[in-house]
C-alpha cells in the first residue's frame, strides 16, 4: 500500500476497447479559434482522444507536456476534452500541446456519455472527468483504452507509446 | 459533411456580429461560426483571411468574397442572397455567369 491516500473510484461503465467511440459535437479549440465540430467529422485517421480534469489543474498541464515530450501529435491526431471553456483551452494551448485541439464540454454531457463523470469533493455542482485515454482508428473504433480507477491517477505514457506504435505501423 | 457556404469569424456577445448572424438567419444562408478572442493580438487568423483583425468578418466560399465591417457584410448578403433566397441561391450563379 502506498503511504499516501489514493481514493478508489467506483468501477465505471465506460467506453472500452472494441467499442465505437460515441460521436458528439462540441466547440473544438485550436491555437487560433474555436468552432462546433463533430468527432466523426474530425477523426480521419489514427486519433488519440484524451479526457482530462479542468484546465489549470496540474493533471492537464502534465498531460500536454507528456504529449509534447513523446511527440504523439507527430504520429497521430491528438484531441483533448475537458469541462473548461474555450478561452481556458486557448491559454493552455499557448503553452503546450503543440498541434493539439481540445473540445470544450462544460456541461460534461460528453464526459457522462463516455462513462467518465466524477463528482469532485469540495466543488459542489461541478462534474469532472476522470483522466482517460482512447486511441481510435480512422473509423472511431477504440484500439486502446485506459480510464483512471483511482484519484489521482495518471495515464501510462509508455503504454500509450506502444499502442500508438502498434496502430501506426 | 458538406461545408456551409459562409464562414463567420465572430466574437462572443459582439453586437455587430449578432447583426450579421440575424441577417444570415433571415436570408436562410448556411454558415459556420469561428469564435476568436477579444484581444486584437489574438486574432491572427482573421488578419490572414480578411487582411484586418476586425470582426465580424466573413468568407463566402461560394463567391470567393472575403469581407469585414458589419454594414458592408449585411449589404453584401442582401445584395447576393436577398432575391436569391427564394430560388435556392441560383441568382449567384447567374451573376457569376453574366
Amino acid at each position: 500500500m502506498p503511504d499516501f491516500d489514493v481514493v478508489s473510484l467506483p468501477e465505471p461503465d465506460h467506453v472500452d476497447e472494441g467499442d465505437a467511440a460515441p460521436d458528439f459535437t462540441r466547440p473544438l479549440v485550436n491555437g487560433e479559434y474555436w468552432e462546433d465540430r463533430s468527432l466523426a467529422d474530425v477523426v480521419d485517421g489514427p486519433t488519440l482522444l484524451l479526457f482530462h480534469p479542468m484546465d489549470g489543474a496540474f493533471q492537464g498541464t502534465y498531460l500536454y507536456n507528456t504529449v509534447d515530450d513523446h511527440g504523439w501529435s507527430d504520429e497521430v491526431d491528438v484531441l483533448g476534452v475537458s469541462i473548461s471553456t474555450p478561452y481556458a483551452h486557448k491559454r493552455l494551448l499557448a503553452d503546450s500541446g503543440d498541434g493539439v485541439r481540445i473540445f470544450s464540454d462544460p456541461g460534461a454531457g460528453v464526459i457522462e456519455e463516455y462513462g467518465l463523470a466524477h463528482d469532485i469533493d469540495g466543488m459542489t455542482g461541478v462534474t469532472e472527468s476522470r483522466p482517460a485515454v482512447f486511441l481510435l482508428d480512422a473509423d472511431r473504433t477504440v484500439e486502446y483504452a485506459w480510464v483512471a480507477g483511482e484519484h489521482p491517477a495518471f495515464p501510462d505514457a509508455e503504454a500509450i507509446d506502444d499502442a500508438v506504435a502498434n496502430l501506426v505501423d | 459533411m458538406t461545408e456551409p457556404q459562409i464562414t463567420l469569424y465572430r466574437l462572443q456577445a459582439c453586437p455587430y456580429c449578432e447583426r450579421v448572424v440575424r441577417t444570415l438567419n433571415e436570408l436562410d444562408v448556411a454558415y459556420r461560426s469561428r469564435y476568436v478572442e477579444p484581444m486584437h493580438s489574438e486574432r491572427n487568423v482573421v488578419k490572414r483571411v480578411s487582411g484586418a483583425r476586425s470582426v465580424p468578418a466573413i468568407v463566402d466560399h461560394e463567391t470567393g468574397v472575403t469581407m469585414s465591417e458589419s454594414a458592408n457584410i449585411v449589404e453584401y448578403l442582401r445584395g447576393t442572397y436577398g432575391d436569391a433566397a427564394a430560388d435556392g441561391g441560383r441568382a449567384v450563379d447567374a451573376e457569376g455567369g453574366a
